[in-house]
């Protein structure tokens, strides 16, 4: 029997996507089905004194907090549960929502008029001069004052990184069902029981059960981790007032000015260089805005800071980092994570070192990236998967890089280089705490995959079968994937942080070896007729080397990493400064490639979301909202502005992934900007803040 | 109001200005073409109407009544870039494929990968980076014996 | 936020002498041709008006004719038939380049070059193109036909001298003498709305018109006296400062502008000979 493993296989999505067969949300029709619409403030801080309804309420559903059970609470549950469900009367974001409305013709619905009272207080809108800290972290590698005192040159540097939006091309969108004393909530959703926890925590005994399924989801990146927990908390309390299904789906303008966006960043660095270019000592302050609410900014500030220091080796470092609020809506999880973010600055600040010292940026590279038995900032010693130096070797001989360094000059024409890596699963002991879950069924024909992870267009369900397959040794064929219905599946944690291959596929795969031992060579369906149906649910087991310390920030911060290596071309147009990519060749050591197609799809788009969000894609704020939330004016690359990406995967494999696989959806997205950034720089523009749009690009000329 | 679809006639109460979006989705249940934005600026809701894509988003109703329109269920269950969109992985999350293999449909017989490039430009992807749609459309390209004619396009209902 | 459709209406003519009635009739129906924009005004709240003419079917306002040196455009061309027309391809070279980059395919099918100009944005691509070689726009009416040069149809900031009774039948292109220049600086490399758009024809009287720069297009009749009585380039940039009035919005900054037209008029007369 043939492999699935490391095979492009037939996906297990079928051919729905392609031929409209696929159900997404808005596809869904319920019988006395309700459209709903969000009121929200437009102001972004002060108080709420009135809202008048300026239209007739006949035939109307509408809610406001006190809707809310008394069982339950006015809460969209997450870290800190500082965020309301809905508006009571203070006001700290624009678009906050205040009143959910629901009406059968939607045509009514867009029709009434809601009059707000809201009284405006002085907002703030700059992170630096936040008082209203959510979370700082503090690491400490050796004595990093001591050494930069005692470097020969000090380099510093401040670089800034705006917000992204995420711009999956299906928007936020939920159906809520009241069934029986419950509630049922279908949505795009990435993470089923995040929603379930929050339904839970809102309406406390009100309902007598939860279910969460996931429809088909257009796209994710993390825009769909923690959001859908608040559209569905507005779509679930208009069902139940209204006793009928309610669809709550977003228009682009209102997903765009409503929903999370990346954190924006301000990272400096002062980096301690011997002159030969080893560096000695590093201290990095990052602050990242997290928006008017905590949501997620604790753990993405974590996998920030834990980067900050790229894949380097310093026995001296100190990283700063602090999550503030600003009057701007809730920022949260964005492909990456943070790390982005930081490692733009590391890797824009390296090729100024580099620049500092008259030095080749690949030599500062190579004389300072990590090898197996180095240690990370945290103190992580790293396993003989580490490839940061062979990523960086294939990316420079595949894209001629040297040769053409020197080639370029004089001709509009600049090539640049990013070396970066990528935590796999969540931080420290954050599987440990997840305590995820999997299970594996025999069935009449084969056996079923229960897991809650969920197809977002990355290829879960593939992926998870043809890890059954080879473990269980049946044909891929024969294994099925059930949708992720909280009523069915166990929680196996988010589908986020790169964590549902190597953490959740690891599960499954014991879950096979497991089970391969009790069918003792019966195949599944021989099983299930002899014996009848068999369960296997194991739950993650974190490896007995880890060890991490939460208050410290020392340890083993991830399982393992994966690594890239990104090497941009562009041209610069002298007419108009625009900066066209030519060119990014992306080599990544993802441990094992389960799907080569898949995973080449991972990277390609990983690249050009990167790409975008380092040249397109300006989120521009005006008094606490985003000024641009139409596609029009908040573009995202097309056909003719994305170059030819040119990817090699290379396998180092992690030996605590199933074959070898280490996680993969959010490396790509590390490299591409400082890659682009440091092309430019090649052409003698000082670009430090992204999107480095022809405008900045044209002052930066100027200076 | 008059509607061919995918060479079925609709007869529909309808109003003259909903959107051509919104009468396919609704009135006619075909739910395969997708709204990405309303403003005809991904193309996830590209259809053809006489052979032409256009965003349906955009489209009053009444315009088309005498047109025929074509859609992804036009297409029927396994039409070479259908093939091409899954097997290539052109397809990761679906909401903009069926606006793309529209599109892709009217590229025509082998397009060169600047055609190619140029004639998707009025239809973004978010996840794909747009190199496997490329690899698709070429890869079905290769397999189709048909020329640019779309009427052959449609499958028999 | 999703406009309501039940409040529009829609008046079918038969043919453009109906069209014309109902015009007359009716001083609040708004012409409506390939609906690029209406949805889009509509859920944004800027639309104005809610009776609308269908002109989409009347066959006649799509004509491409060439009649002695005169190049009539229908109000009803697209972007697609401008780009597919023998006539327009060889007379007006930077007319086809303009409806490549007006949006991708599926906007280019349904755009019209009519509705361009009824529509009167600042940033609109054919503008450029056809106040630089001094088009005319037709305007019928039940009380009859007439020419405004295009240069003088706009007043102002989406604001035009047609009359409610009156539509654009179509545009006139005299003949072109000299090379054409046409340069589109979007927000990305297709689907975009301009920063900067120039059209110009070069010759011994060159003629140079913006988009993006002021609040309707523009002609620079300083700049081309300049230019025309030779003076160096530098001296003519100076001038195509002085009148433009670009403004920082959502898009772009009123500095990038200004200094990318200076650029594109740089690049359009980089290969005059003399000072």
């Amino acid at each position: 029997m043939t492999a699935a493993v490391g095979v492009s296989v037939p996906r297990k999505d079928g051919m729905g996507k392609a031929t409209g067969h696929a159900r997404y949300v808005d596809d869904l029709v319920f019988p006395g089905m309700l459209h709903a619409r969000t009121i929200r403030t437009t102001i972004p801080c002060g108080r709420l004194t009135n809202a008048r309804l300026d239209f007739d309420p006949a035939g109307f559903t509408i809610v406001d907090h006190r809707d809310i059970p008394a069982s339950g609470r006015n809460v969209i549950a997450l870290i800190e549960n500082d965020q309301p469900c809905l508006v009571e009367r203070e006001i700290r974001h624009v678009a906050e929502p205040v009143l959910l409305l629901a009406h059968e013709d939607r045509e009514a619905l867009c029709g009434a008029r809601v009059e707000l009272t809201e009284e405006p207080d002085e907002p703030l809108f700059d992170p630096a001069r936040s008082p209203k800290l959510f979370k700082e972290i503090l690491i400490e590698k050796g004595d990093a004052p001591r050494a930069m005192s005692r470097a020969a040159r000090v380099v510093e540097g401040t670089y800034r990184t705006g917000h992204q939006e995420h711009v999956y091309i299906e928007p936020n969108g939920v159906i809520a069902v009241p069934e029986d004393d419950g509630i049922t909530v279908y949505g795009s959703i990435q993470c089923p029981f995040y929603v379930h926890k929050a339904l839970v925590a809102l309406l406390g005994d009100s309902v007598s059960h939860v279910r969460v399924v996931q429809t088909e989801t257009g796209g994710g990146f993390g825009g769909k981790e923690e959001y859908p927990s608040m559209i569905s908390a507005h779509a679930a309390l208009l069902a139940l007032k209204a006793k009928r299904p309610v669809k709550l789906i977003y228009d682009r303008e209102e997903d765009m000015l409503a929903t999370t966006k990346r954190h924006p960043s301000v990272v400096t660095h002062r980096t301690g260089v011997r002159k030969d270019g080893r560096i000695v000592a590093m201290d990095v302050e990052v602050l990242l805005d997290g928006g008017a609410y905590v949501t997620l900014s604790p753990v993405v500030l974590s996998r920030g800071a834990i980067h900050a220091a790229g894949p380097y080796r310093c026995a001296d470092t100190r990283i700063h980092a602090r999550a503030v609020m600003t009057n701007t809506p809730p920022n949260g999880a964005f492909r990456g994570f943070g790390a982005p973010q930081t490692q733009f600055a590391m890797e824009v600040h390296m090729d100024r070192i580099a620049e500092a010292l008259a030095m080749d940026p690949v030599r500062l590279r190579r004389l300072n990236a990590l090898r197996p038995g180095d240690t990370t900032a945290t103190g992580q010693t790293l396993g003989a998967d580490c490839s940061a130096h062979e990523v960086l070797r294939t990316a420079l001989r595949r894209s001629g890089f040297t040769r053409k360094r020197a080639e370029y000059k004089g001709t509009g024409r600049g090539i640049g280089l990013a070396l970066f890596y990528h935590g796999s699963g969540f931080t420290g002991s954050g599987e440990l705490k997840l305590a995820s879950r999997a299970a594996l069924e025999v069935t009449a024909t084969g056996v079923r995959i229960l897991t809650s992870s969920t197809e977002i267009g990355q290829g879960t369900r593939t992926m998870h079968a043809q890890i059954v397959a080879d473990a269980l040794g049946v044909p891929y064929e024969t294994v099925e994937v059930a949708g992720p219905d909280t009523s069915l599946v166990p929680d196996s944690g988010p589908t986020v942080a790169s964590r549902t291959c190597m953490v959740v596929g690891r599960i499954l795969q014991r879950c096979a070896e497991e089970l391969k031992a009790q069918l003792d060579g019966l195949t599944p369906q021989e099983y299930h007729k002899q014996h009848g149906p068999l369960r296997i649910e194991k739950q993650y087991e974190q490896p007995d080397w880890i060890n991490w310390d939460d208050t410290t920030y020392r340890g083993d911060a991830y399982a393992t990493y994966a690594w890239g290596c990104d090497v941009a071309e562009v041209e610069l147009d002298p007419v108009t400064h625009e900066v066209r990519p030519l060119r990014l060749t992306s080599v990544v050591d993802i441990g094992k490639a389960i799907h080569p197609a898949l995973a080449r799809g991972q990277v390609e788009g990983g690249t050009a979301q990167g790409l975008g969000w380092a040249l397109n894609e300006d989120v521009v704020m005006r008094h606490g909202a985003m000024a641009n939330a139409q596609l029009t004016n908040y573009v995202i690359p097309t056909t003719l502005d994305t170059p030819q990406i040119d990817v090699v995967m290379l396998e180092h494999p992690y030996e605590g992934g199933p074959f070898g696989a280490k996680g993969l959806g959010e490396l790509p997205i590390d490299g591409p900007a400082p890659a682009v950034v440091n092309a430019v720089r090649h052409l003698q523009r000082d670009i430090r803040a992204i999107p480095a749009t022809p405008e900045r690009i044209a002052e930066a000329a100027c200076t | 109001m008059h509607l061919t679809v995918n060479g079925a006639e609709w007869e529909l109460a309808i109003h003259p200005m909903k959107r051509l979006l919104d009468v396919l989705r609704e009135d006619c249940g075909l739910t395969g073409t997708k709204e990405g934005c309303g403003e005809g600026e991904c193309g996830a809701c590209t259809v053809l109407v006489d052979d032409a894509p256009v965003c349906a988003c955009l489209i009053p109703v009444a315009q088309v009544s005498d047109c025929r329109i074509i859609t992804i269920e036009g297409l029927g269950d396994d039409h070479p870039l259908q093939r091409a969109f899954m097997d290539e992985v052109g397809a990761q999350c679906g909401s903009c494929t069926p606006g793309m293999i529209m599109a892709a449909v009217a590229l025509g017989a082998k397009p060169s990968l600047q055609r190619i490039r140029t004639g998707l430009a009025g239809n973004l992807c978010r996840c794909t980076g747009y190199e496997a749609i490329y690899r698709a459309v070429r890869r079905a390209a290769q397999t189709s014996e048909r020329g640019s004619n779309v009427e052959s396009e449609i499958a028999s209902p | 936020m999703r406009g309501r459709v039940a409040e529009l209406e829609l008046r079918r003519p038969r043919s453009l002498r109906e069209a014309l009635d109902a015009l007359r009739d009716d001083p609040e129906l708004v012409p409506l041709a390939g609906a690029t924009d209406l949805y889009v005004s509509l859920n944004f709240g800027t639309l104005e008006g809610r009776r609308f003419l269908d002109l989409w079917p009347l066959r006649i306002l799509r004509r491409i004719t060439e009649k002695d040196d005169v190049l009539s455009i229908g109000a009803l061309a697209t972007y697609t038939a401008m780009i597919r027309s023998r006539a327009v391809r060889t007379r007006l070279p930077m007319l086809v380049a303009a409806s490549r980059e007006v949006g991708g395919v599926q906007i280019q099918n349904r755009g019209t070059l009519g509705g361009n100009v009824a529509n009167a944005s600042p940033a609109a691509d054919t503008l450029p193109v056809l106040a630089a070689v001094d088009a005319t726009v037709v305007l019928a009416s039940r009380a009859g036909e007439r020419r405004v040069p295009i240069t003088r149809f706009y007043t102002g900031y989406r604001a035009t001298v047609k009359r409610s009774d009156e539509l654009i039948a179509a545009i006139e292109i005299p003949r072109v003498e000299g090379e054409q220049y046409f340069r589109k600086v979007g927000t990305r490399a297709a689907q975009a709305i301009s920063k900067v758009v120039m059209a110009a024809v070069r010759g011994a009287t060159p003629r140079i018109a913006l988009g993006s720069v002021a609040p309707t297009v523009v002609r620079l009749p300083q700049t081309e006296k300049a230019l025309s009585d030779g003076a160096a380039i530098d001296d003519a940039v100076r001038l195509l400062e002085s009148e433009i009035e670009p403004i920082d919005d959502v898009r772009s900054t009123a500095e990038y502008r200004r200094r990318v037209a200076g650029n594109l008029l740089r690049e359009c007369f980089a290969t005059r000979a003399s000072a």
